[in-house]
């Protein structure tokens, strides 16, 4: 460059990089069809139930999303029903403590099966794991005996003990704890914590993910549980939401509107809890190499 | 500060005994540096010290007590780990003094410790730094700082600067020399680089297969090699060796004329392999041993590597940076007899 000489700016313009435009196959259009598709398919029976809620009677069987008559009297109903509140606190008092119940029961088992070697460990770990496979249903009569014969029947407890502890929480966390490497857990012996210190303050922390997404699976899953409480409870003061809500059925007739608001009303902290964590969700599930 | 001793240390993994009766005592202050091939058992040796791994049979004392059955906390150690081990979702503070939480020591001393510690490794401007916002030097200097927060009577070092590229790691190397020069503490170092456990011990251990082959300074092993191991694994590049024969207090090789060997232990006429290092065979000088063709040479700046093919053997030798001969040149190789070492051939020991 010649003495003197200034470089120039280079003007915005030539800085904008011009993308070319993305050639786009029939496969492309294809796959976008659909997952439109799908979307609508899992989103439609959503909007339904949030359109019905704003009907009265005699428009829902209409599917038009948009009510001719738009009430918020059934949110009014739903809401003065004392019930309502009984049932929505009964839900969170039990997801929130087998959630809780999960996330550090799981985790310690998973932690244990991890980074211990002890006899029978790959034992357990299969029998955990073999229980994977035998499905709900056929444990709801075994459940049922327990239950009857502890004296759980009609109780929080009753409601709550199935899902305590968890395999696929146990596996989850199990398969995390992996991606945590032993020299942490063996500087913090050297450094003078016992086993269950380190547990608590080295490796929990390091699989926060990891328990985002167990307690969001654990909390949805027993928000929406359904059979089980059905048929371990009696007692109208201690149903779930799920369970209340179909008391909106009457002999002759099934006040299908109440039970669309009430369940838009459920779906409220199921929303807020998966908005928060959701990343969590993705995460997980992508670290722990499982389909969601 | 305290010495360590090993005795008669074995160490099974199912059947496989992967350490072979290791006797070694460390002195009180003493840089020791354990050092050999992947699988020689060096850090399971400095696991079994730290307590994370028992011994099959065998002791360990710190100090005047045997160990053996304590656990990690309670043997006043502390250990630096290759992946660095600190906790990345701790401060740098935190991690540093991750070792007082357990002290009996007030709020305000831990925190005076941690700023020591903080200033001796001139790290105080990153302590409120998470780990992900430092460098491979300065996470590996949190990790050792977070050792000598304890004021431990032994540091464990487990290859801790193998993460780090060449030059960090020549860097690292002095950094940790000053600092056991400053604190005095007895150190144990693992480490499959010879460079490291030349530049850094006071005495060096040599092991192979489970088994101790030679514990020396890092003059004695190199200059007294104890036998073909020891030899070949110290030094870069490694000893040449030729296949020769010893008679009559001569040592014959192909090709050679024959020279003197003072060796004492040798009676009879008997196949030996003969080692000298290239840094002892000179290009041109005034006694030449060997002629041979120069096949590669690599320039090093100060002096130049050059291989030369003497019989069908090639050997390294150096010469100068400056003025280095061609490849395809035929050179004489020279060295004193007192720079040649005699092996056993069957035993590969060193002939004394």
């Amino acid at each position: 460059m010649a003495a003197g000489q200034s470089i120039k700016p280079v003007s915005d313009a030539l800085l904008e990089v011009k993308r070319p435009p993305v050639p786009r196959s029939y496969g492309q259009y294809i796959r976008w069809l659909l997952l439109f598709s799908g979307g609508v398919l899992m989103v439609m029976p959503i909007a339904y139930m949030l359109s019905a809620s704003f009907k009265y009677p005699f428009e829902l069987y209409n599917l038009n999303l948009i009510p001719e008559e738009p009430t918020i009297e059934n949110y009014t109903y739903v809401l003065e029903d004392g019930r309502f509140y009984q049932w929505f606190i009964n839900s969170m008092v039990i997801a929130v403590i087998t959630t809780i119940s999960n996330v550090l029961f799981d985790s310690l088992v998973g932690y244990t099966l991890c980074k211990f070697r002890f006899p029978g460990r790959m034992f357990v770990f299969i029998a955990i794991l073999s229980t994977l496979m035998i499905p709900t249903e056929m444990l709801i009569i075994p459940w049922y005996l327990m239950s009857k014969s502890f004296g759980w029947l009609d109780s929080y407890w009753g409601i709550m003990f199935p899902g305590l502890m968890t395999a696929f929480g146990t596996f989850l966390m199990k398969q995390f704890f992996e991606t945590v490497p032993d020299d942490f857990i063996e500087a913090a012996r050297i450094d003078g914590l016992n086993e269950l210190q380190i547990w608590w303050t080295v490796a929990m922390p390091l699989v926060k993910p990891a328990l985002a997404a167990l307690a969001i699976f654990v909390f949805l899953g027993n928000w929406t549980a359904f059979i089980w409480p059905l048929i371990v409870t009696n007692d109208q003061s201690l149903y779930t939401l799920p369970i209340g809500l179909t008391t909106f059925s009457v002999e002759q007739q099934v006040e299908w509107e109440l039970i669309m608001t009430g369940a838009a009303l459920a779906t409220i902290p199921t929303l807020i809890v998966f908005l928060i964590f959701q990343r969590y969700i993705i995460r997980g599930v992508v670290m722990a190499g499982l389909k969601g | 500060m305290a010495s360590v001793a090993l005795q008669n240390l074995v160490k099974f993994y199912g059947k496989t005994q992967v350490l072979h009766g290791i006797d070694l005592t460390v002195a009180d202050g003493e840089f020791i540096v354990l050092v050999g091939p992947s699988g020689c058992g060096k850090s399971t040796s400095l696991r079994i010290i730290s307590g994370l791994e028992g011994a099959t049979s065998g002791d360990v004392m710190i100090g005047e007590r045997v160990v053996n059955n304590l656990e990690p906390k309670e043997r006043d150690i502390a250990m630096v780990f290759q992946n660095y081990a600190i906790y990345p979702h701790m401060s740098v503070r935190r991690n540093i003094g991750f070792g007082l939480r357990t002290a009996k020591m007030s709020k305000a001393d831990k925190t005076a410790r941690v700023d020591e510690v903080a200033r001796i490794l001139s790290m105080t401007e990153l302590l409120d730094r998470k780990p992900d916002q430092l460098s491979g030097g300065q996470r590996q200097r949190v990790a050792i700082g977070r050792a000598m927060v304890r004021d431990p009577a032994v540091f464990l070092f487990d290859e801790p600067l193998s993460n780090l590229d060449a030059q960090l790691r020549t860097q690292m190397r002095l950094e940790i020399k000053k600092l056991h020069q400053r604190v005095g503490n007895t150190i144990i170092f693992v480490t499959h680089d010879q460079v490291e456990a030349m530049t850094m011990a006071d005495r060096i251990v040599i092991m192979k297969e489970g088994r101790i082959q030679q514990v020396g300074t890092p003059q004695e092993v190199f200059h007294l090699p104890a036998n073909l191991f020891v030899a070949r694994f110290i030094g870069a590049p490694e000893m040449n060796i030729l296949k020769g024969h010893w008679r009559d207090g001569l040592v014959f090789l192909d090709g050679v004329a024959p020279f003197k060997s003072d060796v004492s232990s040798l009676l009879k006429s008997q196949p030996v392999l003969v080692g000298v290092r290239p840094d002892h065979l000179t290009v041109g000088g005034e006694s030449p041993l060997f002629a041979g063709t120069v096949n590669v040479l690599e320039p090093l700046g100060s002096e130049t590597l050059v291989y030369v093919t003497v019989n069908g053997t090639e050997v390294i030798a150096k010469a100068s940076g400056r003025a280095p001969p061609a490849v395809g040149d035929v050179v004489s190789l020279s060295a004193s007899a007192e720079d040649m070492h005699l092996f056993d051939e069957t035993s590969g020991q060193r002939i004394t």
